[in-house]
């Protein structure tokens, strides 16, 4: 839990890594690519503030004691969700894979959640695989990457009839959170990878799934919102969002924020600090400490405690099942202000 | 955003980066070419962000030999930048350069890209982005993408335009019927009718001052819902252009003097 101002608040970061990216985890032949990508990632980190900044040994090979210190003791995180990233054509034994990431959890099961994944390309062959990590890593979500190449093909779209097989098996397994990575990504040549549409036909043809798109479907972040406003089943993923804005590019982020608010609403944002990427200290931190920096943003919705609850934890408690200890919710009057937030984005 | 796009292309001007003392001795058709070259390439713009490559610190050299054969380096924030966008801009790039005076040979390259080699391959010759990657996508396709965000930067910078009507004075009911011959002398609104002609939308003096990318006139359910879902449109356009420039500092520093001009 975190502490702030004198109050005590139920974390759930929903988005977390614990990868391997070190060059003894290279493949041989694929090191140009395999350094690139940790090196494009670590860019990312200094978007952040300084002091938080890690060296790329570091960034690349950090630790289950770097990992339970800075998420845990320092961040606070009550319970932290693994998104797990494959990429095992660069890293010989994959850079984040839901096995590695269980090695974890099975230290703390308590506190960490580990989410698998699926490619409807992988056909019967998947959907065992699919059964076999629920069984083993008891899933309750998955991570897709919808613009991944697979077997000569160059990506697949959530609306295609061959995905409705993992769909099913998912409702069967009691997996009821899809996340979708709609973000920056290393696989497009002509798909339009960031496309959101097909989530759109997703969430409508399948009520009981979540839907929930990751980096909020940046740099689409206008035909996310168009969608999510009108689908009760879609929420977003902040990762990216508080930690590559919030203190970067302040004004972004309060008009990025406040657009979320709007269109989307406070009762479907997840706080996800995309650990290692960035410490969820200090988003945490900034985030219970932040309003928007000024007049010009009047007309946007705005931000309670509540609000903050929510998006910190709460909401993300509700899709995974997770306790939330007595004291920690919202109290009566927090809920009535959200639900009217709610009817501004729908209006 | 740090800079509103230029308008180089709209208005004839070029910004240009300050001149750094002293300068590597050249003589002054050099300099001249070299000037030149560097308006072209600021007339050039990344497509998913519409701002000029130069602002963006894309254009990392320029090289000018004796023969009038130019060299442009370009370098985007991170290795894995989308390809498909990489290609465009060094196609659009190769072409702006092919046509200033006094050129008679371009080769643009691509740094540090994990496609580099196939997208340089492809600059080199008249290949387009398919022959890049056979098998694996086809041209038309980056055009229809290069179209759905010129659509994007229009419903954009109308609404920069729209707002600054809206602070002068206009009324809502005013704005939604205005004629194009009406719209204030501002950047952006020069910009959005480059980006109508390029969408073969009217551009004419009694055409819509403001319309919807498919040609429609803008603002149907309302002038202010309109102008939501357009201001929108505009803060994803922004904020990708700066995790873009961030990432681009991170990898390379902060801007040098006259980096853009070459070296």
């Amino acid at each position: 839990m975190f502490e702030h101002a004198g109050q005590r608040y139920f974390i759930v970061d929903s988005h977390v890594h614990m990868w391997s990216a070190g060059p003894d985890n290279w493949v041989k032949g694929q090191e140009t690519y395999a350094k690139g990508w940790i090196e494009c990632f670590h860019a990312y980190q200094s978007l952040g503030p300084e002091e938080t900044h890690w060296p790329i040994e570091k960034f690349m090979s950090y630790t289950h004691e770097d990992f339970v210190h800075d998420v845990f003791e320092e961040g606070g995180v009550d319970v932290a969700i693994f998104q797990s990233t494959y990429l095992e054509e660069w890293y010989t034994n994959g850079f984040n894979t839901a096995a590695q990431n269980h090695a974890l959890v099975e230290k703390y099961p308590d506190r960490l959640i580990v989410n698998g994944r699926w490619d409807p390309r992988d056909g019967d062959a998947g959907l065992r695989r699919l059964e076999e990590d629920a069984k083993r890593y008891d899933l309750k979500g998955v991570k897709l990457y919808t613009a991944e190449w697979n077997a000569g093909s160059r990506g697949y779209s959530l609306a295609d009839g061959m995905c409705t097989p993992f769909f099913e098996k998912c409702k069967e397994l009691g997996i009821r959170n899809i996340h979708v990575h709609k973000g920056p990504t290393i696989w497009p040549l002509d798909k339009d990878a960031f496309d959101v549409r097909d989530v759109d036909i997703a969430a409508t043809t399948h009520p009981e799934l979540n839907f929930i798109v990751e980096h909020v479907g940046l740099p689409r972040i206008e035909d996310f919102c168009f969608m999510a406003t009108q689908e009760p089943n879609v929420y977003a993923g902040l990762s990216v969002v508080i930690g590559g804005l919030m203190h970067a590019r302040p004004r972004f982020f309060a008009k990025v924020m406040g657009e979320l608010l709007f269109w989307v609403g406070e009762d479907k944002m997840l706080f996800g600090s995309d650990y290692g990427i960035w410490e969820p200290r200090w988003q945490i931190e900034g985030f219970l400490k932040w309003d928007y920096p000024g007049e010009e943003y009047s007309d946007y919705p705005r931000l309670s405690d509540a609000t903050k609850r929510k998006i910190l934890g709460l909401n993300a408690a509700r899709l995974y099942d997770i306790k939330v200890p007595d004291g920690m919710g919202i109290p009566e009057a927090g809920r009535r202000e959200g639900a009217e937030l709610v009817e501004t984005a729908d209006a | 955003m740090s800079a509103p796009a230029t308008t180089a292309r709209a208005t004839g001007r070029v910004r240009r980066p300050p001149v750094r003392r002293p300068a590597p001795a050249r003589d002054a058709a050099d300099v001249g070419l070299r000037a030149r070259v560097l308006a072209a390439l600021a007339a050039v713009r990344d497509p998913e962000l519409d701002e000029p490559i130069t602002d963006l610190r894309f254009v990392s050299a320029i090289e000018v030999g004796e023969a009038g054969e130019v060299t442009v380096r370009l370098r985007l924030p991170t290795p894995q930048c989308a390809p498909n966008f990489a290609f465009l801009m060094g196609a659009d790039a190769r072409r702006a350069v092919a046509r200033v005076r006094g050129v008679r040979r371009v080769i643009v390259r691509l740094e540090d890209h994990y496609t580099g080699e196939e997208i340089n391959r492809a600059l080199r010759g008249s290949a387009g982005f398919s022959e890049a990657f056979p098998g694996e996508t086809d041209d038309d396709d980056l055009e229809t993408l290069r179209a759905i965000f010129t659509r994007k930067a229009l419903i954009a910078r109308q609404a920069t335009v729209c707002e600054r009507m809206l602070a002068d004075g206009w009324s809502e009911e005013t704005v939604l019927g205005a004629r194009v011959r009406a719209l204030p002398d501002l950047p952006e609104a020069r910009r959005a009718l480059m980006l109508r002609a390029e969408l073969g939308l009217p551009t004419d003096g009694d055409s819509p001052a403001f319309v919807e990318p498919g040609g429609q006139p803008a603002g149907a359910p309302g002038l202010r819902r309109w102008l939501r879902g357009a201001r929108l449109v505009r803060l994803s356009l922004e904020a990708n252009g700066g995790i873009c420039r961030d990432l681009l500092r991170a990898r390379h520093g902060p801007a040098a003097d006259l980096e853009e001009a070459g070296r």
